[in-house]
């Protein structure tokens, strides 16, 4: 008869004498019962968590500004400097490490309209006083003079520099291009939409593609311009003006706009006749819109005085900050290494936000630790449809002011929806054409 | 090692093995999508699970430990007739060790529990005296004399706190016998069963009471009559958490904390059942009758697979990780091995036991199996006797669900994480898997069903503060026929109202007395 009996001695597992042990694995689903219920409970809970943890706010900048902050610059060449430009004319550049302002100076009479840095770290700013200013915050004390003062015939309204060439883009009724590495301060170009008259109020140079430049204009226009041809490539009437332009980091071809009718919009260059996709969730006009340095997400600040983040490819807003003392906000910029946010507002105050309400990036995780951050997302990704979860995962408190805007919005956009149902369905057939959501805003496309 | 999918002859054997033992499910048919996006996802999702399922299969090279085994290796050998002398000389001394006798006489006849990982050993004499031990360093934890009937032991979600069904009520102590808890609600308990992942301690008494207690809250969960008279039998099924109660009449009932009425009732002995044991993959469930019969049924299709006859009604039976079974009957334990096997449709009707102990007059009360151990823990009149049966036990454990060989730092984060984990009475269902799944059924008909067992509203906001006479609606509820025996915390809310009720008339009846005939209509409730 051959016998053998299981034996394993108590020292295999573990030696004596010593603290580390043996974890024997065995993925035999009959061990592992319950496997289903006990992940969703995990992944419950994680939900929970991630809801406990959420304080998306961390500070605000020194002092911040006496005036609203309206336009805010990062250094492209460092991770903690950036500027902020106000509605008293003062540009201000600050230090993210340390949460301080580096220098100030009175830089303009009227509102600082736009500001960016040249490549040798300099910084440009513009305002409605009809002067685009450059100046050297890194290596001058606050308030020095400005290098280089370019004037022009009309008020200012954007800056935008090139990626690779000395060269900047304004707008005021024309888009001028200056080179800095001349000594002239006249433009050396410029570019418009031939039959158009309104002031361009914002314009933004496509950092990959780096020839391409894209502006905004009262007019409710968006036009794309080419600066090998130095002339504008298309334009498109939208519905309502936009407030701001970003192009996607990653996608050269596609871009953001910030639109008056609360909407943003992400466009392909290339097919301007349909939006890629509408994000809508704001209750007042988008003020500024940025594309996360990953391109997968965005940032927008909105005249309701709450700032929204948002996945490229969904259409509604996956978080809402806002806090009770933050005015309109008209600028937001993520931070190079995309996981802050930083926001300047009416108020005054810059603040500083984490781009994920729940994360903690201080200090190094082990890697037991991210394992299990990593387990946890899987999890809650995978759960995110039970009812529960959900629930638990989009509440959000939001001000009296912003849902009951919410909700009237929605009235009014059913009863926009049933005027035009019943206008169709009491005309001839076909002569009302129902228009996709995405192409509905769009009036006019000109080549 | 094969690449993935290439569908060579040999990788679809492989996947095909590999999905019968780490599958989780059928396929999902993404043909018929024409969602471009939704069928992309699918399909990378049903890639990711094939793969996962080959990995799984691949990892076993890692495991350590083989099962044990008994083989006759000439015709003329029979297992059953190996005696535990010969096993216990060509075993190793680690082995061999496993092997011994408790003699406890004049207090048994005893009962005993394993803690889940098997390390610890619980012993309860029907006069009162309870131990607990590390059985395998033969190291005793605390050793109790009760002084009164305990009918049943059992530990709880690890080897610190055990629960004793003693004369009036069940109680819970700590390791070294320190009694933390008296469940006064628990009366006459002649079965429990613990629950390890939703931390409930079920319990059922003469009355034929099923109570459902939360050990890590306290709470009642549940209590609900069985109507079937004082039971005989009570185990749970590990699979989904499901209780199997057997009754005087033959039926076995299985329940859940969700129902009020059994969800399934069978009819499965000609009289008493003794004993119930379910495989801990939930499909085979085997019961001992007063019939001389054990029974092996499938629970899958609930339909009776084989029959044993035994020569004396069985007194407990018991299923092995491995599937063994053992049935005890009289004074003799008899091991059965392969009476089912998961994926054959015939089962075959076996002829012989795989082993056999007993015959020496030790009346025999329990047989429980020791987790992932070749070992066998009998309870009988003259105390326990461990044995060995080669090939009982699971070689291989998962230390991160269940450790044998856990220190105290593993047991204590295993302890906070499972309390984590806790699962809620409510996901108790036949099918544990429902979680996360479509529910299938039209909106329609989910509204019909809805409507059907639509609950009425709740009586107690209804009735709150309104000075009523003797026959308040609080009362018709209590009194309504039906919900009269369930004891759910609705119920317990209203009786609760009721006494403060009654109390607060007492007092204005009092307060009447006190001010005299003339000015007794000037007295106030309250105040």
């Amino acid at each position: 008869m051959k016998i053998k009996a299981l034996s394993r001695s108590a020292s295999s597992q573990q030696a004596p004498g010593s603290t580390v042990s043996q974890q024997p694995r065995n993925l035999n689903p009959a061990l592992h019962t319950f496997e289903r219920a006990r992940e969703y409970t995990r992944a419950l809970n994680a939900t929970k968590l991630e809801r406990m943890f959420a304080a998306p706010f961390i500070a605000q900048l020194g002092n911040g500004h006496v005036d609203g902050v309206y336009t805010m610059a990062k250094d492209p060449l460092s991770l903690e400097r950036f500027a902020s430009g106000s509605g008293d004319g003062v540009v201000k550049v600050w230090d993210l490490a340390s949460r301080s302002q580096t220098w100030t100076a009175q830089a303009h009479e009227g509102i600082v309209k736009g500001m960016c840095w040249t490549k040798d770290q300099k910084l440009l700013s513009c305002a409605s006083d009809r002067t685009i200013k450059l100046f050297d915050p890194y290596n001058t004390p606050s308030g020095t003079a400005p290098m280089a003062t370019y004037l022009g015939q009309t008020a200012f309204t954007g800056l935008s520099h090139h990626r690779v060439l000395p060269s900047f883009a304004a707008s005021s009724s024309v888009i001028s291009i200056y080179d800095l590495s001349r000594p002239s301060s006249t433009a050396t170009q410029t570019l418009s939409w031939p039959t158009s008259t309104d002031t361009i109020t914002t314009l933004s140079f496509n950092q990959t593609e780096t020839s391409i430049l894209a502006s905004a204009a009262t007019d409710r226009s968006i036009v794309l311009y080419d600066l090998r041809t130095s002339s504008p490539l298309t334009k498109v009437i939208l519905r309502l003006a936009s407030n701001a332009i970003s192009w996607n980091p990653m996608e050269a071809f596609n871009f953001a706009a910030a639109s008056e009718d609360h909407n943003i919009y992400i466009f392909d260059m290339r097919k301007l006749d349909r939006a890629l996709n509408v994000l809508r969730d704001h209750v007042a006009a988008v003020m500024d819109v940025e594309f996360s340095p990953t391109g997968e997400e965005l940032v927008s600040a909105s005249y309701d005085r709450t700032v929204r983040l948002w996945k490229r490819a969904e259409g509604h807003s996956r978080d809402i900050y806002h806090t009770k003392r933050m005015q309109r906000v008209f600028s937001s910029k993520f931070t190079p290494d995309a996981t802050y946010l930083l926001t300047g507002s009416d108020d005054g105050n810059i603040r500083l936000w984490r781009a994920h309400a729940s994360s903690r990036d201080g200090g190094i995780k082990s890697a037991r630790q991210r394992q299990h951050l990593e387990y946890d997302a899987a999890l809650k990704e995978r759960y995110k449809h039970m009812p529960e979860i959900r629930r638990i995962r989009r509440h959000r408190h939001l001000p009296k002011t912003v849902k009951k805007a919410a909700e009237i919005k929605t009235e009014e956009i059913k009863a926009i929806r049933r005027r035009e149902e019943n206008e169709r369905k009491h005309s001839k057939k076909g002569l009302v054409k129902r228009r996709s959501e995405r192409e509905k805003m769009i009036l006019a496309t000109e080549k | 090692m094969a690449s993935v999918g290439v569908d060579t002859p040999a990788s679809k054997v492989r996947t095909a093995e590999a999905q019968r033992i780490y599958g989780r499910g059928r396929k999902i048919p993404i043909g018929s999508i024409k969602d471009k996006k939704l069928r992309g996802n699918l399909k990378s999702l049903e890639k990711k699970y094939k793969d996962a399922a080959l990995k799984a299969r691949d990892a076993e090279i890692l495991l350590e430990n083989e099962s044990g085994c008994l083989e006759p290796e000439t015709e003329l050998e029979k297992t059953y007739k190996v005696r535990q002398d010969d096993i216990k000389d060509d075993v190793v001394i680690e082995s061999a060790k496993k092997r011994f006798e408790l003699k406890l006489e004049g207090l048994g006849p005893y009962t005993a529990d394993y803690t889940r990982n098997g390390r610890g050993l619980l012993l309860a004499g029907r006069k009162g005296h309870i131990a607990t031990m590390d059985w395998r360093d033969g190291k005793l934890y605390s050793e109790l004399q009760l002084r009164e009937t305990a009918r049943c032991a059992k530990w709880l979600h690890n080897d610190q706190f055990f629960a004793v069904a003693q004369k009036k009520h069940v109680y819970i102590y700590d390791r070294a016998g320190v009694e933390l808890h008296c469940l006064q609600k628990h009366i006459e308990v002649t079965h429990m069963e613990f629950l390890p992942y939703h931390f409930l301690l079920c319990t059922i008494g003469n009355a034929g009471y099923l109570k459902y207690t939360d050990t890590s809250t306290g709470q009642t969960v549940i209590e609900m009559p069985t109507k079937l008279g004082s039971p005989t039998s009570l185990a749970q099924n590990p699979f989904n958490a499901i209780l199997h109660v057997g009754h005087q009449n033959g039926t076995v009932t299985l329940w859940s904390p969700n129902s009020t009425t059994p969800l399934v009732k069978t009819l499965a002995h000609h009289g008493p059942v003794r004993s119930i044991a379910v495989d801990r993959e939930g499909r085979y469930m085997v019961s001992a009758g007063q019939d001389l019969r054990m029974a092996v049924w499938d629970i899958r299709m609930f339909k009776e697979v084989n029959n044993y006859f035994l020569r004396q009604p069985g007194s407990s039976v018991a299923i092995s990780d491995r599937n063994l079974t053992a049935a005890s009957w009289g004074t003799q334990v008899s091991v059965w091995k392969g009476l089912f096997d998961k994926s054959r449709t015939d089962q075959e009707k076996i002829q012989s036991p795989y082993m056999a102990w007993g015959g020496e007059g030790k009346r025999i009360e329990h047989v429980r199996w020791c987790p992932f151990e070749d070992i066998l823990g009998i309870s009988h009149d003259k105390g326990f006797s461990s044995i060995i049966i080669p090939g009982a036990g699971e070689p291989n454990f998962d230390a991160l669900e269940v450790n044998p060989y856990e220190n105290t730092k593993q047991r204590q984060e295993a302890e906070v994480k499972s309390l984590l984990n806790k699962l809620q009475p409510e996901m108790i269902s036949l099918d544990p898997d429902f979680i996360g799944k479509l529910d299938r059924t039209s909106a329609a008909k989910r509204a019909i069903e809805a409507d059907l067992d639509k609950k009425p509203e709740d009586p107690v906001l209804a009735l709150k503060n309104k000075g009523r006479g003797k026959n308040s609606s609080l009362r018709k509820y209590l009194r309504k026929k039906g919900s009269k025996n369930i004891i759910d915390e609705r119920r317990l809310k209203i009786e609760a109202l009721r006494k403060e009720q009654t109390k607060v008339r007492e007092k204005l009846k009092e307060k009447e007395r006190d001010l005299g005939p003339a000015l007794a209509r000037f007295a106030r409730r309250g105040g």
